[in-house]
Order: C-alpha cells, then sequence, then structure tokens
C-alpha cells in the first residue's frame, strides 16, 4: 500500500529527492594540503590556499577524487572520464575565496541507483542523478562576542561529495532508508565516515506533494538536515505544510528552508526570487578532470564487497533471511563479526546468538562493534559448547552473561560454575522417578490424555537439576517412564 | 658606466670579477634614487634586503658556487608575491599587504643568485594599458617627443617594469602579460619583453588578474638578455595545475640561431585601418631584414583576429570579477569596517578598488549573469577557440608571424582616458596571443617621426619560444637599436 498523507481534499502523495553532502575521508582538503581532523583548534588546519591568499592556487587531491570514483561505483554509476570544476560565486565571510569549486556541468559521475529495503520486507530503487565534487566551506561563529562574528577555516576546501537522487522517494520512511543505505555503502567503501552528529553526512531534502497521476508540483528544499530522524521529520512536516498550503486555496512557492527540529517545523529561508546567481563558469586555475580507464578499473577491483551483495551472499552461503542478513551487513563490522562467529558452525544459530543476545549485550554496556563486549571467537566457542552438548542453551544464555561480565571464556566460566551439562542417564532417571513420584495427580492427568502437561514435567525435571539436564536425555526419560 | 652593461656583459664581469655585485647593486640604487623620484617606476626600494643578496652572490661567486643570474639585480612587477616584502598589486586594497609566501617566479630567480632591487609600479590589478591606473599614481616613460616635454606614458599594465629597463635603474625586470602587459610597455620603451607559452611561467604566488590568460615573463635591454631572464623564471611548478611539465630549453642559444630556411607568416588581418604609415613601414622594413636573413616570408590569415578584442573583454572581466572577489577585508588587506557585512563588503571595495578595476569586475559579474553566460562568456569561448584554431592552422605552414606589437608609440598621460575603448584599442595585436596560449616578443625595431621608440611583433608555436627569440634576434641584429630615452641612468638632470 503507497504511502499517501490524508488531507481535506482526499490523499497526497508525497515526493521526494535528496541531495547528500558527503565528507572525503582524505588526509587532505580537496585543493590543499592542509589536514582535515574534525574538532581541531579554530584556523589550525588552514593553508594559504584554504584561506585564498593572493596568487595562491588549487591543485586536486588525487586521493579525494578516487574517493569519488569509489563511491560512483559503489552506486552502480557512471564514472565520467572527463570532468570539470566549475566556480560558484558568491559572497559569504566563511568562503574565503569567494566563490566555491564545484563540478556544475561535468560531475564526475553520472547516473546510478541506490536499492532501499523497507519494514515491510519489500525492497525499492532509488535511481541516483549524479555526484560531484566540491568544496566545504569555513563555519561562521556567532555566538563568541555581543557585536563580531568569528570565522573558523579548519572546514574550508574540505572535500565534499554531493549525491543527487532522483525524487523517487515517495515517504519518510523511504527516504530515512535511503539515507541509511547510502551511509552504509560510503562506510564500507571507506570514502565517508557517516557521521552525521560531526555534520560529516548532511542532507539537503526537496519536497513537494501531489494527487495521483498528477506531474510534479513545486518543490520546497530543506537544508541542511542532519539525521536519518530529522530528514524522515522534515519530509513529513514539510508535506504537511504545503498539503495545508494547496488544500487553504494558496499555492506552494519554490523556496528554501530550514528544518527546525525542536519545534518540528520547516521555516522560510530565502525564496526563489532572493536565489543567489552563482554566475557559474569553468574554473580557470584547474584543467578537466581526464581519468584513465584502466585507472577506474583498478579501484573497481579493489573495491570491498558492498552491502547488498554481501547481504545475497548471506542468504546464499548461510541460508539467512533476507531480513537477517540485512540487518547483519549494515555495518560492514558487523558482518566481519557475524562471519567469525559463523565460520565452520551453524549459521542461523549464530545470527541469532549475534542479532539477539549479542546486540543486547552492546546496546546494555554501551560498547561498540569495534569494541565489542564478546568478541568473535569467545562467542563462536560458546556456540561449539552447546553443539557439543557440554551445555543446553538456557545454561548458554548464563554462561554468555558471564562472559560479558567478566570477560572471561566460555568454557572457563562452565568449569568454574559447574555448568557442565549432565548426560549421565543414572541421575536424570533418578530425577525423573522423584518428579513422577512427588506429582502423582499430574502423572494420572497426563496418562488420561492430557499431552500438554509434558511440558510441565520436562521444567520439573530441569530445575531438580539445575538446568543442567540434557534436553533430549530429559525428555527420551520422561517419555519412557510416563508411558 | 657599470649601469649601462647588458645582463649577459654584467654576467660577464660579476664572473671575471671585473667589478662586484655590491658595486653593480649600489650603482643601480644610486640611479634608483636620482631617476626613479622622475618616473615613479618603483613603488618599494628594498635597498637593505639587496645589498645582502649582493653580499651573498659576491661570496657565491667567490666560492665558485654561484648561480646564473648571481649578482644580477632586477626590479619586480608588484604582482609577484615576495615574501617579506609588500606586495599591492597596484592597488590600495592591498596597501597593507605583506606575503608569508615568494612565488615560485621570484623564487627561480632567487634560486639563481638575482638581486631584488624594489617592486615595480604597474595598473592596478595588471588592469590597464599605461600605468595610470596604479593607486601609487602613473608611471611617467622615459622617453619623451621630440621638442615635447609633455610626459608619456611606458604603456601597462607592466609599466614601472618597462620604464625602470629602459631607464637603466633596474638590469632586467619581471612582469606578467594577460592581454599585451609585457609586450605593449616594451614597445613603448623602447626594450625587449617576452610573454612565453601559457603555462611556462607558474603563475603561483602571482596576484591573479585574468588566470586562463595571465603568463609571467621577462622585460630585459635585448634579446638575449630575456632569453636569460626567461631560462630562470621558467619551470614546471606542480603548485600550478596548469604549468606545463616540459624541460626548458636554452633560450639564449636559440637567439644565436639565426632564421635561414625560416618561414615567416604576415597575417592580414592585422593590417588596421588608421594603423600609422611608419608603423606599417616598419612593419614592411622587419620582414625584409628577415627575407635578407634567408626567411621566407609568406602571407597568411587569421580569419578570426577581429574578434580577438572584445572576446579578451569578455572572458578576462570574467575571470578577473571572480578572482577579484576574495578581496572583502575579511582575512588581509585593507578594510574598511562596516555596520555588517553587506556593508564591510561594499565600502572595503568601494575605497580599495579604483574606477578601472570596478569597470571590469562589474563587466565580469555581468558577462557570467543568469540570462547573459550564453551570449557572452559561453559565446567568447568558442570564438576563443576559433582563435587558436586560427592559429595552429597557419603554424602548420609557417615556423613564426612578425607584425607590429602596438596601433601606436606612446601617448602622453591623460591621453585616450576619455573613453576606455580607445584604450583597449591598445591591446588589439597583442591579445590573439593571450586568448591562444601562443608566446609572442616584442622588439625595439625603430623610432617615429616624434622619436619614440616602436616595436615588432614575433609570434611562435605554443612552448617554442626558441623560434621566437631566434626571430626576435634577427630582427634585433638588423634593426641595431641603439636609440636611449631622455631620463636614465647617467644622463644628467636635464635628460
Amino acid at each position: 500500500m503507497a504511502y499517501t498523507i490524508e488531507g481535506s481534499t482526499g490523499p497526497w502523495e508525497v515526493v521526494v529527492g535528496l541531495e547528500v553532502h558527503a565528507q572525503v575521508i582524505s588526509q587532505s582538503k580537496l585543493f590543499s594540503g592542509a589536514a582535515t581532523a574534525y574538532g581541531a583548534s579554530p584556523n589550525s588546519q588552514v593553508s594559504f590556499v584554504d584561506a585564498a591568499f593572493p596568487g595562491m592556487l588549487p591543485v586536486p587531491n588525487r586521493e579525494a577524487i578516487a574517493q569519488a570514483v569509489r563511491t560512483g561505483l559503489g552506486l552502480n554509476a557512471q564514472i565520467n572520464l572527463v570532468s570539470r570544476f566549475d566556480r560558484k560565486n558568491y559572497f559569504y565571510a566563511d568562503l574565503p575565496q569567494g566563490y566555491q569549486i564545484s563540478q556544475f556541468e561535468h560531475p564526475i559521475v553520472g547516473t546510478g541507483v541506490v536499492e532501499i529495503e523497507l519494514a515491510d520486507g519489500s525492497t525499492k530503487e532509488v535511481g541516483i542523478t549524479r555526484l560531484h565534487l566540491e568544496q566545504d566551506a569555513g563555519k561562521s561563529v556567532h555566538d563568541q562576542h555581543p557585536t563580531k562574528s568569528f570565522i573558523d577555516l579548519n572546514r574550508s576546501g574540505v572535500a565534499l561529495m554531493e549525491i543527487v537522487s532522483e525524487p523517487d522517494i515517495r515517504s519518510p520512511e523511504e527516504a530515512g532508508a535511503y539515507v541509511k543505505k547510502l551511509r552504509s555503502i560510503l562506510r564500507y567503501l571507506g570514502t565517508c565516515d557517516g557521521n552525521m552528529e560531526e555534520g560529516s553526512l548532511r542532507a539537503d531534502v526537496n519536497v513537494s506533494v501531489r494527487k495521483a497521476g498528477e506531474a510534479y508540483r513545486t518543490r520546497c528544499e530543506v537544508k541542511n538536515v542532519n539525521s536519518v530522524r530529522f530528514v524522515m521529520q522534515a519530509v513529513e512536516v514539510e508535506a504537511l505544510r504545503q498539503i495545508a498550503v494547496w488544500e487553504g486555496g494558496g499555492e506552494v512557492q519554490q523556496e528554501t528552508r530550514l528544518f527546525d527540529p525542536n519545534r518540528g517545523e520547516t521555516r522560510s529561508m530565502r525564496s526563489k526570487e532572493d536565489a543567489h546567481d552563482y554566475r557559474y563558469f569553468p574554473d580557470p586555475d584547474l584543467l578537466p578532470v581526464v581519468l584513465e580507464q584502466g585507472w577506474v578499473d583498478g579501484l573497481k577491483a579493489a573495491l570491498p564487497e558492498l552491502p547488498d551483495a554481501k547481504q545475497a551472499r548471506f542468504m546464499a552461503e548461510y541460508g539467512l533471511s533476507r531480513y537477517d542478513a540485512g540487518v547483519l551487513v549494515a555495518e560492514q563490522a558487523t558482518a566481519l563479526f557475524f562471519e567469525g562467529v559463523a565460520k565452520g558452525r551453524d549459521a542461523k544459530i549464530a545470527a541469532n546468538w549475534v542479532t539477539g543476545d549479542f546486540f543486547a549485550a552492546m546496546n546494555r554496556t554501551g560498547r561498540t562493534i569495534e569494541d565489542p563486549p564478546v568478541s568473535a571467537a569467545a562467542l563462536g566457542q560458546l556456540l561449539d559448547l552447546m553443539a557439543d552438548s557440554t551445555i543446553n542453551g538456557k545454561i548458554a544464555k548464563e554462561v554468555f552473561e558471564a562472559m560479558v561480565e567478566t570477560g572471561k571464556g566460555p568454557a572457563a566460566i562452565v568449569d568454574e560454575r559447574g555448568l557442565r551439562q549432565v548426560t549421565d542417564t543414572g541421575a536424570i532417571d533418578a530425577a525423573v522417578d522423584a518428579v513422577i513420584a512427588a506429582n502423582p495427580e499430574k502423572v494420572a492427568e497426563y496418562r488420561s490424555g492430557k499431552d500438554k502437561l509434558f511440558g510441565f514435567f520436562v521444567g520439573n525435571v530441569m530445575k531438580a537439576m539445575a538446568g543442567k539436564g540434557n534436553p533430549a536425555l530429559v525428555n527420551a526419560a520422561l517419555k519412557a517412564k510416563l508411558g | 658606466m657599470l649601469t649601462d652593461l647588458t645582463l649577459a656583459e654584467a654576467r660577464d664581469g660579476l664572473r671575471a670579477r671585473k667589478f662586484s655585485a655590491v658595486e653593480l647593486t649600489d650603482a643601480y640604487l644610486a640611479a634608483i634614487e636620482a631617476v626613479n623620484p622622475k618616473l615613479n617606476a618603483y613603488v618599494l626600494v628594498t635597498g637593505e634586503a639587496a645589498r645582502a643578496q649582493a653580499l651573498a652572490a659576491d661570496a657565491a661567486l667567490a666560492r665558485g658556487d654561484a648561480g646564473p643570474l648571481a649578482g644580477i639585480p632586477l626590479a619586480i612587477k608588484d604582482l609577484f608575491c615576495t615574501q617579506g616584502v609588500r606586495t599591492t598589486a597596484g592597488s590600495r586594497i592591498l596597501e597593507p599587504f605583506i606575503p608569508p609566501y615568494e612565488s615560485t617566479v621570484t623564487a627561480n630567480l632567487l634560486r639563481d643568485g638575482a638581486i631584488f632591487l624594489g617592486k615595480a609600479n604597474m595598473d592596478e590589478f595588471a588592469m590597464g594599458s599605461s600605468n595610470m591606473t596604479s593607486a601609487f599614481g602613473p608611471v611617467t616613460s622615459p622617453w619623451t617627443r621630440r621638442g615635447d616635454n609633455r610626459a608619456l606614458v611606458p604603456g601597462g599594465s607592466s609599466g614601472g617594469s618597462a620604464a625602470a629597463v629602459s631607464a637603466r635603474i633596474a638590469l632586467g625586470a619581471t612582469a606578467t602579460d594577460t592581454g599585451g602587459s609585457i609586450r605593449q610597455p616594451a614597445s613603448f620603451c623602447g626594450i625587449t619583453g617576452i610573454k612565453p607559452t601559457y603555462g611556462r611561467c607558474s603563475r603561483w604566488g602571482v596576484v591573479a588578474f585574468a588566470s586562463s590568460l595571465d603568463q609571467a615573463g621577462p622585460v630585459a635591454r635585448n634579446v638575449e638578455d630575456a632569453a636569460i631572464l626567461l631560462r630562470s623564471m621558467a619551470g614546471f611548478d606542480p603548485k600550478d595545475s596548469t604549468s606545463a611539465d616540459l624541460p626548458v630549453p636554452d633560450f639564449a642559444a636559440a637567439c644565436r640561431r639565426g632564421v635561414k630556411g625560416l618561414r615567416i607568416g604576415v597575417p592580414k588581418e592585422y593590417r588596421s585601418e588608421g594603423m600609422p604609415a611608419e608603423i606599417e613601414a616598419l612593419w614592411q622594413q622587419g620582414l625584409g631584414w628577415l627575407r635578407e636573413a634567408g626567411a621566407e616570408i609568406v602571407d597568411v590569415s587569421l580569419p578570426h583576429t577581429k574578434y580577438g578584442l572584445a572576446t579578451y573583454y569578455i572572458v578576462a572581466p570574467a575571470e578577473a570579477s571572480s578572482n577579484l572577489a576574495r578581496y572583502d577585508g575579511v582575512r588581509f588587506g585593507a578594510r574598511t569596517a562596516g555596520e555588517d557585512l553587506a556593508s564591510l563588503y561594499e565600502n572595503t571595495r568601494a575605497e580599495g578598488f579604483g574606477a578601472e578595476v570596478r569597470r571590469r569586475v562589474l563587466i565580469g559579474t555581468y558577462v557570467l549573469s543568469a540570462g547573459y553566460y550564453d551570449a557572452y562568456y559561453l559565446k567568447a569561448q568558442k570564438v576563443r577557440a576559433l582563435i587558436l584554431k586560427d592559429f595552429t592552422d597557419v603554424f602548420r605552414t609557417v615556423d613564426a608571424l612578425v607584425t607590429p606589437t602596438a596601433p601606436s608609440a606612446a601617448f602622453a598621460q591623460g591621453e585616450k582616458m576619455d573613453d576606455p575603448i580607445t584604450m583597449y584599442l591598445n591591446d588589439i595585436f597583442t591579445v590573439p596571443a593571450n586568448m591562444s596560449g601562443i608566446p609572442g616578443l616584442s622588439v625595439p625595431a625603430g623610432l617615429d617621426a616624434q622619436g619614440l621608440p616602436l616595436g615588432l611583433q614575433v609570434l611562435g608555436r605554443p612552448f617554442d619560444e626558441e623560434t621566437v627569440f631566434a626571430v626576435g634576434a634577427a630582427l634585433e641584429r638588423a634593426a641595431g637599436f641603439t636609440a636611449l630615452p631622455g631620463i636614465r641612468a647617467g644622463a644628467g638632470a636635464g635628460g
């Protein structure tokens, strides 16, 4: 069922396209040798090029170009062997050159596609229009002085990839899934760390609404939305606002708006009339970017396995469900962890443990997949202890919690705490006999046909054995003795 | 006197220890002191630093590890950033600017042992053909018309560099050429100047006017001196993406090649309406000299020449409008406070930029604006490609072209100031080389009836400056140009 918003005049369809700005992972800036570390003291990572001193010239950073190409390959996109840098002219205090070097007419990456997966298990393709490289601006700081603004140029000249989607997105959920998927691909590729809190991934959200079957109506651009949740909220509140405008007899005006997460609303930033005339023209300081097909092929050959391929492999190789595979591949490190656990073991059990107890322990302890509460090797050993009947599943959960708490290996914990499973049929028979003897009425009821009571007997036998009875042997003994 | 020596002679004299670098430098500093007040060719004289450099040069000469320009005193156009030495680009807006870095070209000269006497005056941001637009006052040409004491312009924008070399208060000078700013002042001042191929000299550290056209080059007493200087200035620079990764030839050796067997083209489109007859006559004479020296003279056509000037005055201001956006009073240079950011920009730029710079920024902004871009900038770029194609085509059949450098001799200060177009027309013969990137050299070939120098221009294939030098040197030998300006080192108070 397609997502619509019910207005007073009936259902409205939401049309969304995203422009995502992704900061390129690179040692130095797009056109200068200055460093790019986040959080350095103000104006400590600025070269004369970044500060646009007289006579300074940009020199393209080859690694940033490689990163853009890798990203294009990861988005199944066309790589343009010839692209060009243009100047986008406007004045602002944190834009030292008075122009941003960007790619306007000839971007380095052309059309591509990203597949997103939705909660109902369906998938959808979102088209990529283009990806281009550009410089980030510096930062204006307005809260340090009553009448002055401060300028921090550390970010000035840092390489950004602007990834523009087609208007293929039709709901807040799809918008969120698209950003998450894009972030996952970028992180796999190692081309952007995807950190939205630090601003290394930011989205401009283009929203319009329409009635079924209509052509596109006027869109508004909601700028600088900096979390997946906010992207979803921005789509929804902006769509609602536009529907109210249309249904109130008004007309949506093309404009740039700001999302205010505190108030849950978008506000007008500047109208189309106030839009800058950026006076784009080819940057005469830079030659066209000309790539060799062989070089692109080399980058392609060195790409890591990407989420979609990994998900398909996990389904085929490990027999996982689409959903489980999707959860495990979202982060490369999680997938790696899972494979460490699953290798040579029952993959479905491994998947259940990783997505179940392990994820829960990670959330609870606040640790990360890079610094996990239990290593993949240790979790694997725990699974081995279950597989060879040293412990049963119930005890395994207890052992796992002890592993999280103490950091010790599973075998040591089992030994220390005497948790080894009881497979001695004599001991099991004795426990079964005692439970039967203590519950004559239940035995009579069971024998008269109340099969469901079998679980009651299993539970009591296990309880009597402190949980350590081998479940299969306990079942067999009970079956035999109850008749 | 020492200031009469050419660069090659001074170099040989230093090596033979006939005089020291300190003596040579002191001679120039004394000449500057005597002559510069009349010319305003220097906006800054760095005597103390020059003497220190001279001492170092003498030490290197004594050790025997001196560079090719050791002890050679030069003027540096104030468009080249010089570390720790104020660099203004002839503009108020950079009046307080002291670069913390050295341009690649001047660093190359220092590497080779050159001595910097000071910074040469110029048209503001290299925008001008008269040196009248400098924020630090006009430069007066060392030349005057016979029987007429009116101050003449030295040409521009490298007017300070050309005047200093001509008046012998510098042995040579750096200059830059965006539309003729080396060749036209060289022609007006009776000296040699070459705009090498675009990409031959690094633009790093040179204050930008129009990035796709700007190119550094030398002005010098003669062709060989220009060749010696260019060899030191040129070379690949990884800091300039448009710099050419090619070896730098021995240009001075090329000056001795001769022109026997060369095919020299004469573009018919350079016969402009209203060109003075004596310039036409000098041109024909130059071609005659080359024919006598063994070259073959061939008529050729460059059909898009007539669009050169118009397209230049679209492309250059467009790039300038963007290049000059960085002078905003925020990080360096002059700043005139305002109530808010917009008024800070407006006040700073209104006070900092002169009228010609403001005019070109306005033109450039206009031609790049939405709705006008296609009609002006894009079209100009297409014409530019055709101009290059014209040259590519003729260089299949000829080795070099010879034309006049400028459509007139030097004019008086204040002339041609009423209508900017009249001034722009001065660049008509020089602009095509910038639009196409090819090398162009101006060599003095004679005097007009009023006793003012006239230059001929030699154009060559991209990165074939050697042929250009060979042809230029042949013209120089035949012309035997020995005239000297009235105002010069050692000429006495009367001039």
